[in-house]
């Protein structure tokens, strides 16, 4: 029975954690209110003055912005499109009598363990290079005329390149979910005649639906700030083709060193998140409770 | 099992699982490959699979005109200092709500991971001001700190649902025996929770090695782990496509048996417990 000592140094214990937990996310997060209604450039010490809303106007009518937004769920959408959709056969897959299983396994989760720097360089200049990449060989042996990935098609090597470190988080996750389906009731569903595809999808399918969700939800939470592929890529460009939200902000704050206009971004980039984040709390909360 | 199980259901099951396999594991094979190129051959079209020259100049060439080294040290303090004192602040904090829950602890575990959910560059800007004026730019220490806060709630998380499977009665029963709070800890708990602090440590050792927002805006030569070290590969340096894949196969290398150990924790940890 917990006295009231305990209580106490259970209290004492917690409290550090939640204290910093509470300034990390509080402090910066003040400021960053603060100075979306500044006028204020690091180019221009001094002149900082209240301008309100203006900030948010700025940012929020640049058409910067809304190329960005939309770049931004064109890469989240194709990336959990090209995960979900190859990861869910993929899983099924592994799920199934094969030799050798740890292996391959091995092998898939792989990339997920690879730093973003590393796969998007590699991506970038082994691969998709037009001239000596592997791709443009492959192309060009088929008698096809290589694609000059970061000139014709860059946001879409930007999504091939994430999709790929992605892609075993959403295998491995569905995966898990696969091998606690009780195998007693795939036999009985067998033993009743149940052909393969119906199994598949009145018990199979019912099954993933929670997993695909919470794959769903964690991945947009990260892909919404990618990062570090497109800034070792492209760095936003051609033009605006790859800019996404998070690094039109970046770039705001620390190239155009406009601290007011890239404040208002951010918010907007903590607006979007957590409409995603209440439900994947939602969703987590419930099991809470089990 | 009395599932029948064909043998053509076994081969062609094994020979799709391999190929999948292979396709995407392939551009990291390609990239130790060509570790071991000369630039020339690097570059080469056609390309050559295996029969190259086989060389090592390339590791060697990464450490003398980069200071490789100096960047892994960077990588290993960055990632095990932050895991360090994450763990430090996270498990009195994980057992305290696990063992002596109120009212209030789903709110609290709730909204710290809610903490998580906050996209980095809706505080770049104050951050990278606060560190500016503080003189933490490009420092280990500021580094360690900010990966330390921003992976402690997936800590916490992971700590508290490896702790809450730790049946209480034992717990009772050691206070029945009259064993104090601290004796209760080490003796009974603490070889109880290993496997799940082992696991909680690896997993947030291999989010900080490879995390690349805070570690490329706030850091630039001196405190500059791997993660900025190769991301200056992709100036006109990178047209040494072998050099840029063996300081990458370098980087990558200890993280990736690290991670292929942790798998299985991976889904735990990463799904905040919604997936076990």
């Amino acid at each position: 029975m917990a006295t009231r000592q305990t209580q106490i140094l259970a209290r004492a214990l917690l409290s550090p954690a939640v204290i910093l937990l509470f300034i990390w996310m509080i402090v910066p997060l003040a400021l960053t209110v603060y100075f979306s209604t500044l006028h204020y450039s690091l180019l221009d010490p001094g002149s900082e003055r209240f301008v309100g809303l203006e900030n948010f106007e700025y940012f929020l009518t640049d058409p910067a912005f809304l190329a960005s937004l939309q770049n931004t769920l064109v890469l989240v959408g194709s990336v959990l499109l090209l995960t979900i959709g190859l990861g869910i056969p993929l899983a099924i897959l592994l799920d199934q009598p094969v030799i050798g299983r740890n292996i391959i396994r091995l092998m898939v989760i792989a990339p997920f363990f690879v730093m973003p720097t590393v796969s998007a360089l590699v991506w970038k200049n082994l691969l998709m290079h037009p001239v000596s990449g592997l791709f443009a060989w492959i192309a060009t042996s088929l008698g096809m005329t290589p694609i000059d990935w970061f000139t014709n098609a860059p946001l879409l090597a930007v999504i091939f390149i994430v999709a790929w470190q992605w892609l075993p988080f959403a295998t491995l996750i569905l995966l898990t979910a696969l091998q606690s389906l009780d195998e007693e009731q795939k036999e009985a569903a067998e033993m009743d005649g149940a052909s393969a595809l119906s199994r598949f999808i009145y018990l199979t399918v019912p099954h993933l639906a929670r997993p695909i969700t919470v794959v769903i939800l964690i991945e947009t939470i990260f892909l919404l700030t990618v990062f570090a592929e497109i800034f070792v890529t492209t760095g936003g460009g051609p033009g605006l083709q790859t800019t996404n939200i998070a690094f039109l902000v970046y770039s705001q704050a620390l190239i155009q060193f406009d601290v007011g206009t890239a404040s208002a971004g951010g918010l907007v980039a903590v607006v979007i998140a957590n409409i995603v984040a209440f439900f994947l709390v939602r969703i987590v909360g419930r099991n809470l409770e089990a | 099992m009395a599932r029948k199980v064909t043998g053509r259901h076994v081969a062609i099951s094994t020979v799709a699982a391999w190929l999948a396999g292979f396709v995407i594991f392939f551009p990291i094979l390609w990239m130790v490959l060509a570790s071991f190129k000369t630039e020339l051959e690097a570059f080469a079209t056609p390309p050559s699979f295996l029969f190259f020259h086989w060389t090592t100049e390339n590791y060697v060439t990464v450490q003398e005109r980069s200071d490789y080294l100096h960047h892994a040290l960077n990588s290993l303090i960055i990632a095990g200092g932050s895991t360090l004192i994450a763990m430090l602040i996270a498990i009195p904090a994980a057992w305290s709500m696990a063992f002596s829950p109120t009212k209030r602890t789903k709110d609290i575990l709730l909204w710290m991971l809610s903490t998580k959910m906050m996209p980095p560059v809706g505080v770049l800007v104050p951050i990278y001001l606060i560190y500016k004026n503080m003189g933490l730019l490009d420092t280990r220490s500021g580094l360690v700190f900010i990966l330390c806060l921003g992976n402690l709630p997936i800590v916490i998380w992971m700590l508290f649902t490896y702790f809450k499977e730790i049946p209480k009665d034992i717990l009772e029963a050691a206070r029945m025996d009259g064993a104090t709070i601290g004796r209760e800890l080490i003796y009974v708990l603490t070889p109880m929770a290993i496997p799940g602090l082992a696991s909680t440590m690896l997993l947030n050792l291999i989010l900080a090695w490879n995390e690349a927002f805070w570690t490329l805006n706030l850091s630039t030569l001196n405190a500059a782990p791997l993660t900025t070290f190769i991301a200056s590969y992709s100036s006109p340096e990178g047209l040494f496509w072998a050099r840029l894949s063996a300081a990458s196969t370098l980087a990558i290398a200890p993280i990736l048996i690290i991670g292929w150990f942790s798998q299985k924790q991976l889904v735990r940890g990463l799904t905040f417990g919604a997936v076990k």
